[in-house]
């Protein structure tokens, strides 16, 4: 281990940034933060060089006791590698979408952005439970301001919602960490993780986190603040939102409820799933029917984060794997079907998709990224959306066939919904004379499009390259979950082989 | 020799009265003219008073060396920790004064010295350990505040908020005389070691339990926790702001110490008879402070009601009856003080270009755009009050829940916090008209160098950078609490 403390530097890079920005015009507040993020983005892909895969579980660790009753402790597993990665990525191409949309009070504005990327750089690193908490709540200050401020007509609604809903999530689970440290007698997450709490509390343990986390993810039924705060927050807000802070709520299940409260997991894992049915049957009916193109493409994040939930109450590797990918995934996708959006919402200032058509026409090169993230979504072998879906799904059926089949139903709407947005938009005549007016992308679009398909095709068709630095911590927290996984419904029983001769036949029989 | 080290002990008492005295005269000669020496030389006293309790908090002071006056007086770590706060207070309060009085022409010597008296009253509350010298305390505190909350004699808004303050407090003062000679009948003592040591030998008889909940409802009054809140608004509202700032700040203070040093250490013995009404007025008081503040237009009334709001919490940290608990409260009360600080020097900054205070909250509309650094620090004000990481107001909902935890109340807690949500919608109200509504462009007036000083000052503490002192702090609480809880 070098002995520069690269998360300190990391949290420290964009907080520079954002003191820097408040005071700076547009245009040097925009170089700043692309400046900032970029800077980020180096120092994260150095992270991942120099992260130890099937090294030590916990790496680049620091701890500084600059605190009282908490600690300034931080240091990353593959699972949290990851997701930082995933993080820093996604922010210069969320300033590039601001680029020339913020015209107001820029400053402030990338300023809020890069507070929101050391917070999140600081939820995924976060070593304390309380240096956690501080660091998942403080992200809702600067979301609620980039709504509110520059946010669409119903910003302020949107922007409240926001706000008290995930409040009123997390103060529970405030309340169940300091009776978990009492508890314990430690505020160190991998001692916690390793803890074993008497049963009976986990199960009032569980669902003060889960109301957190729940929230944050968002599950059906508290998932309605999501659709509002994606329409009405600008473009690189909703790529943020949907590409990391909906991230949250899946990291908080995988590092907090499932290793700490295996037991109480397994007795919840039903309403879990129950849930997520119905998250991902409702929410991809409600996606057919919309006429705004964010909130359809909002409802399918639901959908798809439901995917990510049964797969982590799956209790496998399978499962617990597939979330990950699907939470990776989702982050790329959904950002770049919001920033698609953002690309024709620049040129025509409507989400209506009636008032596009034929786009195919006028502005091929869109209309071929559009759809590349499309198939990603639904989940097209070859793009990333396929290998999160497919684990979690053949995770979720060791453990329930049945939920395992409602839930494959979400493939076959989502389907439905997004090639049924992308005819509407991109094929067909071309009936609105201003649409099959726009010009095709420019180079700044094209700078945005091109890393993220080719990070999702790269996820697509190797995703070892994702699923190495984390197959060592999932199979770290299966172990953990194995004391109390629930037992499957498909209890496959080895036969007594027959004996025959040819071994061609021995093979075949064992596939069966 | 004992009266030399009396003397000794009670050395800040003694020197803010007679500086008290020395300053009248120079009022009584130099008249008006004299009003802004008067004040310099009155925050000067201040700070020496303040460096003399130091000493005793640093290092911890308790036991019987701390004793005064054949035990009527108690100069230990814990009425330090309290006297900072107060003298603090005060000091702000005379600084942001002159400015504000000399748009009204009304800044009078009186004033600072009414300022010192009442420092000297709550002195004299925090350091009582006899039911006498708690009285006198009080009373020489609420006579001079009477007078402050009334001081803009030809303002009708000041008048009523100073009667209102009198007749109501006069009658809470009643009720708690009340409770004291219960006390004292039942008890046979007046001193809080005797009261323990009476409370403490059996089960409690009826009379000495009237006693603690009237001692209680009077002091409930003061330190305004419903149900006896409901001067607050009015008081807050109607005194002049640099008051309004006092109210909040000093006397919040001196009433909460008080209320936790009778409860500890004279009602100590018998914590079950009073934590249930501690917790009922707690939680009564988040949830009132919480919904009352929704629909106030005026930010004086809104932070008024926040201050009911944050009594309730801060009595989640007595309801613990722990050492644990107490020094979660002394924490609140701390980080409380400088919100409070910063939130009215942000609201006295508040003027249009002809220097009248502006109050109404629809006026403060696109307050982000016209004056970024105040709609800044008010934010932050408001995130903090509301308890919100990263800022340092959220430290303080912390210790104390994490104390009620701690103390095994895991559903006051988790009743008091989930209120604490509603609390956070009228505080977001506020961010939302400066940030989000139109620019209104009310606020125009310049501000006074000393308020911005005072402002940056009170926001950077409040800031996330207040973390850096969280071990501090919670050194010198825990040794404030473990004086109170040093049971001779």
């Amino acid at each position: 281990m070098t002995g520069l403390p690269i998360l300190s530097l990391m949290m420290l890079a964009p907080l520079l940034g954002a003191v820097a920005c408040l005071k700076a015009g547009r245009e040097q507040a925009r170089t700043i933060a692309l400046a900032a993020t970029l800077v980020d983005f180096v120092l994260g892909l150095m992270l991942w060089a120099n992260f130890d895969v099937g090294g030590a579980q916990w790496q680049f660790t620091e701890r500084y006791a600059v605190f009282s009753g908490f600690s300034w402790a931080l240091g990353i597993d593959g699972i949290a590698l990851l997701l930082i990665v995933l993080t820093v990525f996604l922010m210069p191409i969320c300033i590039g979408a601001s680029w020339n949309a913020i015209e107001k009070r820029a400053g402030e504005y990338y300023a809020a952005f890069l507070v929101m990327e050391t917070l999140m750089i600081g939820v995924f690193t976060a070593q304390d439970l309380f240096l956690f908490y501080i660091m998942f709540e403080a992200g809702l200050i600067p979301m609620y301001l980039i709504i509110g401020i520059w946010g669409g007509a119903d910003r302020i609604y949107a922007s409240y919602k926001f706000f008290l809903y995930t409040l009123l999530g997390s103060v529970l689970m405030l309340i169940a960490m300091f009776w978990m440290v009492n508890q314990a007698g430690t505020t160190d997450i991998p001692t916690l993780m390793a803890y074993n709490f008497p049963v009976k509390a986990q199960t009032w343990l569980f669902l003060a986190f889960f109301a957190s986390f729940a929230v944050k993810m968002p599950m059906w039924p508290v998932h309605t603040w999501l659709p509002d705060a994606h329409v009405q927050a600008p473009t690189a807000g909703s790529v943020i939102l949907a590409g990391v802070l909906l991230k949250m709520g899946g990291y908080g299940f995988i590092r907090f409820s499932l290793p700490m409260f295996p037991e109480a997991s397994a007795q919840f894992a039903p309403l879990v799933w129950g849930l997520s049915m119905a998250a991902v049957v409702i929410t991809s009916l409600i996606a057919l029917v919309q006429h705004d193109i964010k909130k359809l493409i909002a409802y399918s994040s639901v959908a798809h984060m439901a995917i990510v939930t049964i797969g982590l109450f799956a209790f496998n590797q399978q499962g617990l794997e597939g979330s990950m990918i699907v939470m990776l995934s989702h982050g790329l996708v959904a950002g770049a079907l919001f920033l698609a959006v953002g690309v024709i919402y620049d040129r025509l200032h409507t989400r209506e998709i009636d008032r596009y058509g034929g786009l195919a026409i006028n502005m091929p090169y869109f209309a071929l990224f559009f759809l590349l993230f499309t198939m990603a979504s639904i989940g097209l072998p070859g793009t990333s959306g396929f290998v999160g879906e497919f684990l979690s799904l053949l995770g979720v059926y060791k453990a329930s066939s049945w939920v395992a089949l409602v839930c494959t139903t979400g493939i076959i709407l989502g389907a439905a919904y997004m090639l049924y947005l992308y005819r509407r938009v991109v094929f067909g005549v071309q009936k609105n004379a201003d649409a099959a007016a726009m010009p095709d992308l420019d180079k700044r679009e094209w700078a945005m499009m091109v890393p993220l398909a080719a990070v999702v095709l790269w996820m697509g068709v190797y995703p070892e390259s994702f699923l190495a630095p984390m197959r060592k911590d999932i199979a770290a927290l299966d172990a953990r979950l194995a004391q109390a996984a629930p037992k499957g419904d498909a209890q496959l029983k080895v036969g007594a082989a027959k004996p025959v001769s040819a071994e061609h036949d021995a093979a075949h029989g064992e596939a069966h | 020799m004992e009266l030399v080290r009396s003397l000794h002990l009670v050395a800040a008492e003694e020197l803010l009265s007679v500086a008290g005295l020395i300053l009248l005269l120079v009022a009584a000669w130099g008249g008006d003219k004299a009003a802004r020496a008067i004040s310099i030389a009155s925050v000067g006293v201040l700070t020496v008073c303040a460096l003399l309790a130091a000493p005793a908090l640093c290092s911890g002071a308790t036991g019987p060396d701390t004793l005064a006056f054949g035990g009527q007086y108690k100069a230990d770590a814990f009425s330090a920790f309290a006297k900072l706060l107060i003298y603090a207070g005060a000091a702000v309060t005379l600084i942001v004064a002159p400015a504000f009085f000399d748009r009204f022409k009304a800044m009078r010597a009186e004033f600072p010295l009414l300022v010192l008296f009442a420092s000297l009253g709550m002195g004299m509350m925090v350091s009582a350990s006899d039911l006498l010298t708690l009285y006198l305390g009080l009373e020489l505190n609420s006579l001079a505040s009477y007078v402050l909350a009334a001081f803009l004699r030809s303002d009708d808004r000041s008048a009523e908020s100073g009667l209102k303050y009198f007749v109501l407090g006069s009658l809470a003062s009643g009720i708690l005389l009340y409770g004291v000679s219960l006390t004292y009948g039942f008890t046979g003592h007046t001193s809080f070691a005797g009261i323990r040591a009476a409370l403490g030998a059996g089960p409690m008889s009826v009379g000495a339990t009237f006693g603690v909940v009237f001692i209680l409802a009077g002091l409930a009054f003061k330190i305004s926790a419903a149900p006896f809140h409901m001067w607050t608004p009015d008081v807050y509202e109607g005194a002049p702001t640099p008051v309004t700032t006092f109210f909040a700040t000093a006397p919040k203070a001196a009433a909460l110490a008080l209320l936790m040093r009778i409860s500890l250490e004279a009602f100590g013995a018998q914590p079950q008879a009073w934590q249930q009404i501690v917790i009922f007025a707690s939680l009564l008081s988040i949830v009132i402070g919480a919904l009352g503040a929704i629909g106030q237009d005026n930010i004086k009334r809104l932070m008024a009601y926040s201050s009911i709001n944050n009594v309730g919490f801060m009595l989640i940290g007595l309801a613990c009856a722990t050492q644990n608990g107490a020094a979660a409260m002394l924490i609140y009360l701390a980080i409380y003080v400088a919100m409070s600080v910063a939130g009215f020097v942000a609201i006295l900054m508040l003027r249009d270009e002809n220097g009248d205070p502006v109050e109404s909250i629809a006026d403060l509309g696109g307050l982000s755009k016209t004056r970024p650094g105040l709609a800044a620090a008010l934010a932050a004000v408001m995130f903090s009050l509301a308890g919100i990481p990263p800022l340092f107001g959220f430290w303080g909902k912390f210790v104390v829940f994490q104390a009620a935890v701690q103390a095994n109340l895991v559903a006051l807690a988790a009743i008091g916090i989930a209120a604490s949500v509603i609390g956070a919608f009228y505080y977001l109200k506020v961010v939302k008209v400066m940030y989000f509504d139109e620019a209104v462009d009310k606020v125009r007036g310049k501000s006074d160098a000393a308020h911005v000083v005072l402002l940056a000052v009170a926001s950077l503490f409040i800031s996330p950078l207040g973390y850096l002192l969280t071990n501090w702090l919670h050194a010198l609480a825990g040794n404030a609490a473990a004086a109170l809880f040093h049971v001779a």
